[in-house]
């Protein structure tokens, strides 16, 4: 079999105006950021509420965190998205479902039901990390601001979560590598990000290896540039004398 | 909502968990024993061949699976194509098994990497003292102790595996989420097969890492 290696492949037109292939990857790069980060900071919020509601002293509200994580935890990422793109959408209000399914352009509504997907998804996954953080704290903590007169929710705001988000800054940086590597999913139900360029892109061109090599390229650098800037992020904040900062 | 339409299926969603547990075994077998050697070859003191396994764990671990499965599927014919010169039908199982497997390594190797790190130094020590060779250490003493600990952590890691095994979707696999959708389709009650699929999901993960967790306390040193 012939393989024809063309490395300006992705300098070449598409035919479609004047697009070129890069082009392609470029804009799906901007969808797999877009899905990406609207969804880690949804997660991040949800997330945060829910750890923060399994360490609370209410059996009734540490239950209802727990069996989110549970729920979302043990059921794979693409039955969730398949639920929420092809199943949720049928039980809203009638007006809703016309707006969803025939007024939003298709690349709209699956961008909603990709961000609500892995939102959800990662949130669960951020609340065990909250809570693995706010538990990791010394228990005098929380003794001695309740003792100093802090209500619950002072305790929590100004002495468990500043503390509790500085510990567990590098398992919520995996996290955030995830969401970007979970995106992908997308692509299976048509929104075009940058492994369903990519997919496009082998497919118009039959130079798979090149437009397969320039993706796990991009996705190489985003993790690369993502890290640093969370260990950036972790000396930012860090407390001088506290925690690994012997220096 | 009508769940009466499942049981009529059962063959068919049946064959499809089939497929879906026949991929984890495989996978799990064959990346752990990927994962062990990558392992090795990292805390190896030869710094070219633990370089090599440490560009390998960092390349898989920053490109997304659904990826590394895309690619397999397109790529592995050519491959074994150029390689032997005929053509050869792989499948798409094939191609996902070899993507399962070399992915899945990585995230065994530092699992397993871990694992080893974690036995005190004084029994490889006393196992080269006694006249042992480092294939029978390892084999023998270290291998053994490690993986003993590390049990919990591979388990919990296969039933992610589990999960993730429905990307296979994406390469038109029959696998249990694949047969439920099609059936679903078939019988015009996509929502009620998807619902169910996932419900078995739930209840597979859930029941296994209730029991790794049980593991791990009778574990517990």
């Amino acid at each position: 079999m012939n393989y024809n290696w063309d490395w300006n492949v992705f300098f070449k037109s598409t035919g479609i105006g004047s697009e070129i292939y890069l082009d392609w990857f470029v804009s799906g790069l901007g969808w797999t950021i877009a899905v990406a980060l609207v969804a880690w900071i949804v997660a991040l919020g949800v997330g945060s509420v829910l750890g923060v509601m399994r360490t609370l002293p209410n059996k009734l509200l540490s239950g209802v965190a727990t069996a989110y994580v549970e729920l979302f935890r043990n059921v794979p990422l693409l039955v969730q998205l398949f639920i929420w793109y092809f199943m949720v959408p049928d039980y809203l209000p009638e007006s809703a479902q016309v707006w969803f399914k025939q007024e939003l352009n298709p690349a709209t509504s699956a961008y909603i039901s990709v961000v609500v997907c892995l939102a959800l998804f990662t949130a669960a996954r951020v609340c065990e990390q909250v809570r693995t953080g706010i538990q990791a704290l010394p228990k005098g903590q929380s003794a001695a601001a309740l003792a100093v007169g802090f209500t619950l929710p002072q305790m929590y705001r100004h002495v468990l979560l500043p503390q509790a988000f500085r510990i567990i800054i590098p398992p919520l940086t995996s996290e955030f590598l995830n969401i970007f590597k979970n995106s992908s999913v997308a692509s299976l139900i048509g929104l075009m990000e940058l492994l369903a360029q990519t997919k496009q892109t082998a497919e118009f061109t039959a130079n798979m290896f090149e437009a397969f090599t320039l993706a796990t390229l991009i996705y190489f650098v985003l993790n690369m540039s993502l890290m640093t800037f969370m260990s950036w992020v972790e000396k930012k904040v860090r407390i001088p004398g506290m925690m690994g900062g012997a220096k | 909502m009508d769940f009466s339409q499942i049981i009529p299926s059962m063959p068919g969603l049946v064959d499809g968990m089939l497929m879906t547990l026949k991929l984890l075994a495989l996978s799990v077998v064959g990346g752990v024993a990927l994962g062990t050697v990558l392992a090795l070859l990292r805390l190896s003191s030869n710094p070219l061949l633990s370089g090599f396994a440490k560009a390998y764990v960092n390349y898989f671990r920053s490109i997304p699976l659904l990826l590394v499965i895309t690619w397999f599927y397109l790529a592995v014919p050519m491959l074994l194509n150029w390689i032997t010169g005929t053509f050869v039908s792989v499948g798409a199982f094939t191609s996902c098994l070899v993507a399962f497997m070399m992915f899945e390594a990585a995230y065994y190797c530092e699992i397993v990497r871990a694992g080893i790190q974690s036995i005190a130094k004084g029994q490889e020590n006393a196992a080269y003292a006694l006249g042992m060779s480092y294939g029978q250490a390892m084999r023998l003493i270290i291998l053994p102790q490690a993986f003993r600990k590390m049990m919990p952590l591979l388990l919990q890691q296969s039933i992610i595996l589990f999960q993730d095994t429905s990307l296979v979707y994406a390469v038109g696999l029959m696998d249990f989420l694949n047969a439920a959708r099609s059936k679903g389709d078939i019988v015009g009650l996509p929502h009620e097969f998807l619902i169910f699929a996932g419900a078995v999901y739930f209840v597979i993960s859930f029941g296994a890492s209730l029991s790794v967790k049980r593991l791990q306390k009778r574990f517990a040193v």
